[in-house]
């Protein structure tokens, strides 16, 4: 209740602002870099960890849109997702992402058919409590943001066999961010409510843990310049099923901003064992455009 | 002869103030700092975006005061003359995209004068809390 009072007062924020031409709405005045790029389930981010700044270029008197394309290539499956989010009045975030991850020829071992591919729904809302990441450098309070991703897969019945409860399920976390601009170093944390399976893709919960556990994302990023930031990740995942251990992944990466209108980030992960195959290693690649 | 808490507590005092002075150093002292006000005071009257602000400004006086406070906000031995934030940007109704467009015109003037962009930052972390008494929209 008092998560949705929280929304409500976000959503407060709309009704004046309506009233202006939508188009100038779009004021792309945020500072080149503060709106992050696209995290792989669609929210605004790093890679595979949340941030807790609102996606895209609105400030607090502005919108902000974009689009993103994400393709993880492991040695054994690949990932691609496409996305779109809106960032509201620098306040509150809604996300879109369709995920289809591929399992090529592990597909073919387990019986699924060659190319067997799970495909997921993502909705996100985010919604900024308190904070400002970039102006409170004064002090030590981060911004912090509350959100959920809402998960559904299409693949139940291989969900079911492989152990998995459910083929939808919700993430519930907090994150927290800051910049740390007199060392040029923006530092993020957040605490996920999951029962995802390898972020959902085999399902949620499972027969060896079906209750949801708190798991950590941690980041961090130092800019080169306006346009230029390098950094790490570290994200933990339950393990819920039995026929595999579910991993802790990790990955560094370069983010370049070519403007506010585009960005491209490249990645080395480590998405650990996935089902039957160990050390799933490969490039992370996403580009963002937005207005 | 200094006994030793007294010298204790100059050192505590003492270390802050060259650690300060660093950043007034490292933007090129003065003249630096000098060069940067009169670069992003020809970027701010040339910015569609907030050129507009300006229009009622000395802008000599503001090229001096602007010069005294960065010098200040920078750590180095100037004496801030002017008003406060508050006074000289009341009835601006400045919002935050005009506040950013301020600091990204900065960063323009400062890549100009060739201040290194981490250097640039220790400076800009000084300013970005003036955000609470710039923005008042």
């Amino acid at each position: 209740m008092r998560f949705l009072g929280r929304l409500l007062a976000g959503l407060s924020f709309l009704a004046p602002a309506a009233a202006a031409a939508p188009w100038d709405m779009l004021d792309g005045g945020k500072l080149l870099a503060t709106g992050g790029v696209s995290q792989v389930e669609g929210a605004g981010g790093g890679g595979i960890a949340n941030w807790a700044l609102i996606t895209g270029y609105g400030t607090r008197d502005g919108v902000g849109i974009n689009a993103h394309y994400t393709g993880v290539f492991l040695p054994d499956y690949t990932l691609h997702t496409a996305g779109v989010a809106v960032g509201l009045f620098d306040r509150l975030e809604l996300s879109y992402a369709w995920q289809a991850f591929n399992t090529q020829q592990v597909g073919a071992a387990l019986g699924l058919g060659q190319g067997y591919t799970f495909h997921q729904n993502i909705f996100g809302a985010k919604l900024k409590l308190v904070g400002d990441a970039v102006y409170d450098q004064d002090s030590w309070l981060p911004q912090i943001s509350v959100g959920l991703q809402h998960k559904e897969n299409d693949r139940g019945a291989v969900i079911t066999a492989v152990g998995g409860k459910a083929s939808v399920g919700t993430d519930y976390y907090i994150a927290a961010s800051k910049l740390f601009l007199a060392q040029s170093l923006l530092v993020n944390a957040s605490v996920r409510a999951t029962k995802a399976n390898q972020l959902g893709i085999l399902g949620f919960g499972g027969d060896k843990h079906n209750d949801y556990s708190a798991q950590v994302e941690t980041s961090a990023a130092y800019l080169f310049s306006k346009r230029f930031a390098v950094g790490a990740e570290f994200r933990t995942k339950p393990s819920n099923l039995s026929i595999a251990k579910e991993q802790d992944v990790w990955d560094v990466f370069a983010a370049y901003f070519f403007s506010k209108n585009l960005s491209a980030t490249l990645a080395y992960a480590d998405m650990g064992n996935i089902v039957i195959r160990n050390h799933q290693r490969g490039v992370y690649l996403s580009l963002q455009a937005g207005l | 002869m200094m006994k030793p808490i007294v010298f204790a507590a100059f050192m505590l005092c003492a270390f802050p103030a060259f650690a300060e002075d660093t950043l007034f150093i490292d933007m090129g002292g003065k003249a630096g700092i000098d060069r940067v006000v009169d670069e992003v005071e020809k970027i701010y009257l040339d910015d569609l975006r907030i050129k507009e602000s300006f229009a009622e400004s000395n802008l000599e006086r503001l090229n001096v005061k602007l010069k005294e406070e960065f010098c200040v906000v920078a750590g180095g031995p100037c004496t801030y003359t002017g008003h406060t934030m508050e006074e000289t940007h009341k009835g601006l109704h400045l919002k935050n995209f005009d506040f950013n467009a301020l600091v990204e015109d900065l960063q323009l003037a400062m890549d100009k004068v060739g201040i290194p962009f981490a250097v640039q930052n220790r400076f800009l972390a000084r300013l970005a809390p003036m955000q609470h008494q710039v923005v008042t929209q």
